[in-house]
């Protein structure tokens, strides 16, 4: 009986821990004093003004951002989904000459995250802008074409074991038939890998949402900035100010990344206890 | 789906597979073609601006891309291409740039290559006090487009042909030889009665006092004569200007044509023998200065080993941190008997769930000393208020309380995981045997849970050592450390330092030492990896499944 509650009471604190701050944004966010200093944990004039003015402030265009962090997250989640499958097929079913080593190799580059040469990266997108305006500074292209190049490794890995479930007598009977390669990579695996694909897609739109130097470092001019980046200038030092539009800011930017997460978790753990941390 | 053929044999198959055959081929080659036909003037472009490296990767990747798509013994390198593609321009190619910019100077004030600084040296003129002046008459034509006449001191008259100025005598009237490019060329002058030239071509003479309109677009004006660049000295008159440095390529020297003095390069500028430098400087390697500077110079090595060593307790503390918290709950959430195990797991998670950077930023305003609602909590407890972000000590306990906030329900998930593979029986067995129930913990649980945990915990202490987001947005890496001549802070780690060398210094980036300073995370997270690779089975793996 007394393990019982302790055993609650341990959880319940951890409880009060996790809620701690989730609790004050959610109660910030509706207070209309807008600023940390005044601010009691049950709004004493609840209001949606800080919802209001995040429409409204035209210095801080908070929905453009938003957008644009969806945009370069789930573009670059889709194609670095594509990218991984085609590698991951390639890596289960075919045997060349290599295979080992490009296999050794993905885990190899995978331990060097790309935050270790943002130097370097940001010169390179310098250099490119240069011929290629499209693909440079400040461009959502040459984001996501940052975002790809460091999402190929360990998505490989995640879906290449999960390929590796798939029967192959399926394809082979396909072949007879005269299907091509390609048609049995799409027709075939691909329907049958949903359960992956759908993993992948999400923990990579996760963590490039969540991404903040990189952003940083390469997007420049308000317009272009992803939520990250727009909200740590947007707040910068001035929480007696701005608490309750940032906070109003944080709840939108967060409860759809917290909706999915929880309605998924199970296959979303499973991925990510494979090797994946989110960045 | 294809239209399915119904010769089946498998001879037919194989030679199906070796040679494609339908349109598809040709959509591949046209669409080959149309990429090479984009990328082969840009390579030429690239190849003219002296980008060799650029070139060469680029030549590279789309060689591959050819190939493999010709090729038919290519045929699986279709499928990794490209994926491989991006990642090699993205984190290999940056990763071995990284380690030359290492040993270069490139930073603010040496950005450019020595060629672009030349050439930017090289435009630079002055006005020798000797100059010739010309009087100058302005014709304009109804679209608005000038030309000057202008007298020269010895009385010759030279018009304006666009940016070039010559003698009037070569382009109008019979001794007439036209210009260099175009020896047809001729000008309509016509002339007045009193001798004075009233228009040439359509444009026509302006008064003084229009002319004094357009000064501010005279004053732009850089006529070129000979070599010469006329500039508009003063209302009535332009001068010529001479190119101030010119450069001798034969013995790799700049001469000031101003002052007679010879410029070498040295260190990434151009260096007077009494050591004057030339603005802007260019990009030279600089050997392993960068490192010298990092371990040597007291003012960047003295804060650089807080942050190195600050660097290993924050991802140590955190790992240490979330995984007691995390495998605590664990256990509770992981008892037979507990109610709501499901309920409170979700909750649980939650903070796993909201993006890494909103946490930290709303952290970062509960924290604060003045009116944060954690030093409301502390001045109702113990009647005062903790410097959070303004305190060494305090900051680093903020952060690591943030991190455990954020990181210990990613080592709730693990540990539930790897405690439900933990078979009953063995708990049953050591039940019979008397064993305590902290005995079991200590001698069944954490051994067979380490088995499964202990490589998760090196990569997250890898992770954590290069955690950029939860540092920079809790505290900016501050407070600063005092007598640094470097931006660095209490709370940077190795990373944000990296960060704030190459794009927040007070005096400039430095990127040269901001490389140097990754190099050395490189090995360190290297070590880090091979380690766990002694724990892990990835390696194995590729064994097993090749």
């Amino acid at each position: 009986m007394w393990g019982h509650i302790w055993r609650h009471a341990v959880i319940w604190l951890a409880l009060c821990f996790t809620f701690f701050p989730i609790v004050w944004v959610v109660s910030a966010s509706f207070d209309g004093t807008n600023t940390l200093v005044q601010q009691s944990i049950i709004p004493i004039v609840p209001t949606l003004d800080n919802y209001r003015m995040l429409v409204r402030e035209p210095r801080y265009p908070f929905f453009t951002w938003m957008w644009n962090s969806v945009k370069v997250s789930g573009t670059s989640a889709a194609i670095s989904v594509f990218l991984c499958a085609l590698a991951a097929y390639a890596f289960s079913r075919f045997r060349f000459r290599g295979r080992r080593t490009g296999l050794f190799a993905l885990i190899m580059v995978q331990i060097f995250p790309q935050v270790l040469a943002v130097v370097s990266i940001y010169l390179l997108l310098l250099n490119i802008g240069r011929y290629v305006p499209w693909l440079g500074l400040n461009t959502h292209a040459g984001l996501i074409m940052v975002y790809l190049g460091g999402a190929i490794g360990v998505n490989t890995w995640l879906m290449k074991g999960y390929f590796d479930t798939i029967p192959r007598e399926l394809e082979e009977s396909a072949l007879i038939d005269g299907a091509s390669r390609f048609t049995t990579f799409t027709r075939i695996i691909l329907p049958l890998a949903r359960p992956i694909l759908v993993v992948v897609f999400i923990l990579s739109f996760i963590g490039t949402y969540s991404d903040f130097i990189l952003a940083r470092v390469l997007l420049q001019t308000n317009d272009k900035l992803t939520l990250a980046v727009g909200m740590n200038l947007f707040i910068g030092d001035q929480y007696a100010q701005r608490w309750g539009i940032f906070s109003a800011g944080a709840l939108i930017a967060s409860i759809p990344i917290v909706v999915i997460f929880l309605l998924l978790q199970k296959q979303l753990i499973s991925g990510l206890t494979q090797g994946s941390v989110k960045g | 789906m294809q239209p399915q053929e119904h010769r089946k044999t498998p001879a037919r198959l194989a030679l199906r597979l070796a040679f494609p055959s339908g349109w598809g081929w040709y959509v591949r080659l046209a669409l080959l073609a149309a990429l090479d036909a984009v990328i082969i003037p840009f390579l030429i472009q690239l190849l003219r601006d002296g980008q060799y490296v650029f070139f060469a990767s680029v030549a590279v990747g789309v060689l591959l891309i050819n190939i493999v798509s010709l090729v038919e013994r290519a045929y699986p390198a279709r499928y990794l291409l490209p994926g491989l593609l991006f990642m090699a321009a993205m984190v290999v190619y940056p990763m071995l740039y990284n380690i030359y910019v290492s040993f270069t100077n490139y930073g603010t004030g040496n950005i450019l290559s020595m060629e672009q600084v030349i050439r930017q040296l090289e435009a630079q003129t002055y006005a020798p006090p000797d100059a010739p002046r010309y009087r100058y008459e302005v014709f304009e034509n109804a679209r608005g487009e000038m030309t000057l006449l202008l007298a020269a001191p010895d009385g010759e008259l030279l018009v304006s042909v666009g940016q070039q100025v010559v003698p009037l005598r070569d382009v109008w009237g019979p001794e007439a030889v036209g210009l260099e490019d175009d020896p047809d060329f001729r000008l309509d002058v016509v002339v007045d009665d009193a001798g004075n030239i009233v228009q040439i071509g359509d444009a026509r003479r302006l008064e003084r006092r229009d002319v004094l309109q357009r000064l501010r677009s005279l004053q732009e004006l850089r006529l070129e004569m000979d070599g010469v660049v006329l500039q508009m000295a003063d209302a009535s008159t332009f001068r010529e200007l001479r190119p101030r440095y010119t450069y001798v390529r034969s013995e790799n020297v700049l001469i000031d044509n101003q002052t007679g003095v010879v410029y070498t390069p040295k260190d990434g500028f151009f260096t007077s023998p009494d050591g004057e430098r030339l603005l802007p400087g260019f990009r030279v390697t600089v050997g392993f200065a960068n490192y010298v500077r990092l371990l040597t110079n007291p003012a960047i090595s003295g804060p650089f080993f807080k942050i190195f060593t600050w660097t290993f307790v924050w991802a140590g503390a955190s790992v240490l941190l979330t995984f007691t918290m995390g495998l605590g709950l664990a256990l509770i959430l992981n008892h037979p008997h507990m109610k709501l195990k499901g309920l409170y797991r979700s909750l649980l998670i939650i903070p796993y769930a909201v993006p890494g950077f909103i946490g930290a930023l709303v952290w970062r305003g509960l924290f604060n000393t003045e009116f944060g609602q954690v030093n409301r909590i502390v001045q109702a407890l113990f009647d005062t208020t903790i410097p959070w972000l303004q305190d060494p000590f305090w900051a680093k306990v903020a952060v690591l309380i943030v991190n455990l906030w954020l990181g210990y329900p990613y080592m709730m998930i693990v540990s539930l995981g790897a405690l439900q593979s933990i078979s009953p029986e063995l708990y049953e067995a050591a039940y019979c045997d008397g064993a305590k129930p902290w005995q079991q913990f200590r001698y069944i649980t954490l051994p067979l849970l380490m088995t499964s945990v202990a490589p998760l915990l090196i990569s997250s202490f890898a992770f954590n050592f290069n955690n950029f987001t939860v540092i920079y947005l809790v505290t900016r890496g501050r407070p600063p450390i005092a007598g640094a001549i470097t931006p660095a802070g209490a709370t940077d780690i190795l990373i944000s330092y990296t960060y704030r060398l190459a794009f927040e210094g007070g005096r400039g980036a430095d990127y040269g030492l901001a490389a140097a300073v990754s190099m050395l995370i490189f090995i360190i997270v290297g070590t880090i990896t091979w380690f766990n690779f002694r724990f892990t089975r990835a390696l194995e793996e590729v064994d097993h499944s090749a």
